[in-house]
């Protein structure tokens, strides 16, 4: 590839080339502070789908270890989306080492909040929220659990804020640490965000995960227990390697919700998810 | 037509694990992962002494559990049985 940007999120390193400079200026200026890697686990490639169309109307295809081959080109100005939807594209088909489950993550006092739950339940907001006041944000997308030692590893990539979500942030924090504004994804509008740096510096830290939620937005807030049975359900439904982690995957899960208290939460604003979130910790700690 | 005869793999080719309501089970010759409700777990165990029919299985899990004397016993085991081998946990030898 023309041009190269290496960077570390969590235990894993990627080496994401493009066949143009722009998408990795911004990787590298939003990612600023994520270490290097030597051994990348991973590659990307951000490349052109015809050699004249760097030019002409340029148009992103995403490519790297694991590609989807239905994948549709992107334009250049999402270039930023393309490198971030390619890294989570090798986390989703090639992670081995890690049971990787679609949640997000955030620590306080050495123990982690993990949440889940359906595309707009706000789980990524929620944690980026977290990540604000007191907590460590340690990924609003994927949450790595070991399979030997049953800890949660943090994978604090860009923090993609959607839509509404987005004016929650604006205002809030250092403006250096936001991304363009994308406007027409296929996700409606999209901004990125940097994790605060305390999320960058402790984020080859693992914890214990302490509490599960599975949070519910547009709904009167209530806070309901779930069964085991259908917690391990919704989870194995939640990670993309379950399966092909086989009896290692089986463990680390079956563990995650023996051990694990777990609470599914309706909310009617954010606000009032956090006041339920920062409730419940309290009462699992006790 | 005699009643089938089932067969089930060693118990060390199976991983169980006990959650509240239910039990996990995965299955290490497929790699899938099953969840099942009583008595199911029990049937595989008494199924893992050697292959049976639904009465002699019945006559097994009538040494560790009081069931009382029930004529549709056989009858729920047998589909039970059935339920088994449609998930690949249980098949005719």
């Amino acid at each position: 590839m023309r041009h190269e940007f290496r960077l570390t999120v969590g235990p894993v390193g990627f080496r994401i080339g493009s066949d143009w400079r722009e998408p990795l200026d911004r990787l590298a200026a939003l990612y600023d502070g994520y270490p290097e890697t030597a051994l990348p686990d991973f590659t990307v490639r951000l490349f052109a789908q015809r050699p004249w169309r760097r030019f002409i109307r340029p148009s992103v295809m995403i490519g790297g270890d694991y590609m989807l081959p239905d994948a549709a080109p992107m334009a250049l100005a999402h270039g930023l989306l393309a490198a971030e939807m390619g890294m989570n594209l090798q986390m989703a088909l090639g992670q081995r080492r890690y049971l990787l489950l679609h949640a997000s993550a955030a620590e306080k006092g050495g123990k982690a909040v993990l949440m889940t739950g359906a595309s707009g339940a706000g789980k990524s907001t929620l944690s980026a929220l977290l990540g604000e006041r007191g907590w460590r944000l340690m990924g609003d997308e994927f949450a790595l659990v070991d399979c030997e030692t049953g800890l949660l590893h943090a994978f604090p990539r860009l923090v993609s804020l959607k839509n509404e979500a987005i004016a929650l942030f604006e205002g809030q924090v250092d403006a250096r640490r936001f991304g363009p504004k994308l406007s027409d994804t296929p996700k409606g509008t999209i901004r990125h965000m940097r994790p605060n740096d305390e999320a960058v510096a402790h984020m080859a830290e693992p914890v214990k995960p302490a509490l599960l939620l599975f949070p519910r937005f547009g709904h009167e807030a209530a806070v309901r227990p779930m069964g085991a049975g259908e917690v391990f359900v919704r989870l194995t439904q939640a990670s993309t390697n379950y399966v092909a982690l086989g009896e290692a995957g089986f463990d680390a899960l079956s563990s995650l919700v023996k051990t694990v208290p777990t609470r599914a939460i309706d909310y009617p604003d954010t606000e009032t998810a956090l006041r339920l979130v920062e409730q419940l910790w309290t009462e699992s700690s006790l | 037509m005699p009643a089938p005869v089932y067969r089930a793999d060693p118990e060390k080719a199976r991983r169980i694990v006990q959650l509240d309501s239910v039990t996990l089970i995965f299955h290490r010759a497929s790699g899938l992962t099953h969840i099942v409700a009583p008595p199911a777990p029990e049937i595989l165990a008494a199924l893992a002494e050697g292959d049976a029919d639904a009465a002699t299985l019945l006559d097994r899990l009538k040494r560790d559990f009081d069931f009382g004397e029930d004529e549709e016993l056989e009858a729920a085991l047998s589909a039970r049985l059935a339920e088994l081998e449609t998930a690949g946990l249980v098949w005719r030898p």
